[in-house]
């Protein structure tokens, strides 16, 4: 069983779609990192939080057929490369439309969701998943 | 001139579902036939390098180093034994690693080790526990399994470069070609395309016969200084270069989704340090733990420009082909024990290049190149053996 704190520290990101961005190059992250891998040391205190619009376009999808126990009941579900507006490529579920309708660049907004369950008595956990437009 | 670096010994449990074996088993059994195919004595062991990618989490099991030389009957001789985790390319890593402690002088004789005991977990548990070769938090929490990243990378690449599925299937034929002469292949089955590609699916588009198996197994290696093999009159195979390097751990922060980066600059740096050609590879065993990844190990090795592996599946990657590809049956057939895979690699490659690799022998057999990849491609490992 997961210890709260384990999710809780990241509920921030996870829930609102917060990221970092280097003010030193103005590139923005999304999971969140401390230190911009193209500025180095250029980038320590310069790093800084940023919601991201949630707003973006599917770079690839798939449907999955087999998952772990956390994700049995959800099976098939759809996954994806999101491409956010501000850069990020991050990966997420999409949600709420029909599977034939799910291609390459189709344009998607981000929606608050029951990401998985840790067992039958453990925390449920939430965060990010995208819906087409 | 530092020391040339030789392996000098070989073995290698059969891969598959052990079910009657355990984890200290299995590298004890490849570990002693290593040993003894070499012809060598445990007090001449300087050291000994296990590599393991998830006994933590699957066999509750850490301290992978002490368990195997104590197991194997060394405990007595105080000889160091350290575990070398890389994911899902430990075992190249710790062939790297040995093959640097005696490069550097410090010493003559090591053995290297990998094992792996995935099938002590029940049913898509162990999916969890492999889902751990991804970014836990940010891929893996949301649904993502590694047969899931690679469907992800397969379907962008196959719309960018118009590539039929039948491509990726082909790749998985090889395999099984060459695994059903391979006695220890844990799958030993011949397949055709349409069997490969009607297979049940697993993250379209991706299916069963696009993914490697959970296996079991171990496999191991000696490697001796010129030094010793001179002294010692031994045969062996030349390590002639090793090489590693990094991407991105997530799929997503890469420049490019179907570029495998660290593959492209390992390997540049192994042909560098090797100073061999391309056209000089006699055969490759490359890390298709998903047969896309098959394709792009092609291409960011340098065989192919990118998008036109599907050029070389039909028939060049063949056995008898002009650049035979996993003649051991790679991870699809011969298996895929994470931490054993990369050692593998080198036994079935020492077997070649010593002309002792039975059915599936390649004729002239000269220069062998070996790719091992963690993930879904964070680091990979090449090393180039010949002569």
């Amino acid at each position: 069983m997961t210890e709260l704190s384990r999710i809780w520290r990241e509920t921030e990101y996870r829930y609102n779609l917060i990221g970092f961005k280097c003010n030193n190059c103005g590139e923005s992250y999304f999971p969140p990192r401390d230190i911009c891998p193209h500025c180095h040391r250029e980038s320590i205190g310069k790093m800084e939080k940023v919601k991201f619009s949630g707003n973006g376009e599917i770079l690839s999808y798939t449907t999955v057929h087999d998952a772990p126990p956390a994700f049995k009941r959800q099976v098939p579900y759809l996954l994806a490369l999101v491409k956010l507006d501000e850069g990020p490529v991050i990966t997420a579920q999409i949600v709420d439309c029909d599977p034939d309708d799910v291609n390459i660049g189709k344009k998607v907004h981000m929606a608050f969701r029951k990401i998985r369950e840790d067992g039958t008595n453990g925390v449920i956990e939430y965060g990010y998943k995208f819906k087409l437009d | 001139m530092l020391n040339n670096v030789y392996i000098i010994g070989a073995g290698e449990t059969k891969f598959g579902e052990l079910w009657d074996k355990s984890l200290r088993n299995l590298a004890v059994e490849a570990g002693l036939k290593a040993i003894e195919n070499a012809g060598i004595y445990s007090r001449d062991i300087d050291a000994i390098y296990g590599a393991n990618g998830l006994a933590g989490t699957i066999n509750e099991q850490e301290n992978i180093g002490a368990l195997i030389a104590d197991f194997s009957g060394l405990s007595t001789e105080g000889i160091p034994a350290l575990r070398v985790e890389a994911s899902t390319a430990s075992g190249a890593a710790a062939v790297r690693e040995a093959y640097l402690s005696i490069k550097s002088g410090e010493y003559d004789l090591v053995v290297v080790g990998g094992v792996e005991k995935m099938t002590d977990i029940h049913g898509s548990g162990i999916l969890e526990k492999m889902s751990s070769i991804l970014d836990r938090e940010w891929e893996a929490f949301f649904g993502a399994t590694p047969a899931a990243m690679a469907a992800l990378i397969a379907r962008k690449y196959m719309n960018d470069f118009n590539v039929e599925k039948e491509a990726l299937s082909m790749f998985s034929v090889n395999d099984h070609l060459n695994a059903s002469k391979n006695p220890d292949a844990q799958y030993r089955n011949k397949l055709t395309v349409q069997q490969a590609m009607d297979s049940i699916p697993v993250a379209d588009p991706l299916n069963m016969m696009d993914c490697s198996p959970v296996s079991d197994g171990a496999a191991a290696i000696v490697l001796a200084s010129e030094n010793f093999v001179k002294k010692n009159k031994k045969e062996g195979v030349k390590i002639l270069s090793s090489a590693v390097a990094e991407d991105y751990l997530s799929v997503g922060s890469r420049e490019s989704i179907y570029t495998l980066k660290s593959t492209r600059l390992a390997a540049e740096k192994a042909f560098k340090k090797a100073g061999i050609k391309r056209d000089d590879i006699s055969f490759m065993e490359v890390h298709d733990s998903f047969s896309i990844y098959g394709l792009l190990e092609l291409e960011d090795l340098g065989f192919a420009e990118k998008g036109k592996a599907k050029n070389l599946v039909y028939d060049d990657i063949k056995l008898n082909g002009r650049l035979p590809v996993n003649p051991s049956g790679g991870l699809k057939a011969k298996g895929d024990p994470y931490g054993a895979v990369g050692i593998g690699q080198v036994v079935d490659a020492y077997k070649q290049l010593m002309e002792k690799a039975g059915e599936r022998q390649i004729k002239h057999a000269r220069y062998a190149l070996l790719h091992n990849m963690a993930g879904t491609g964070a680091s990979s490992v090449v090393h180039i053996l010949g002569e």
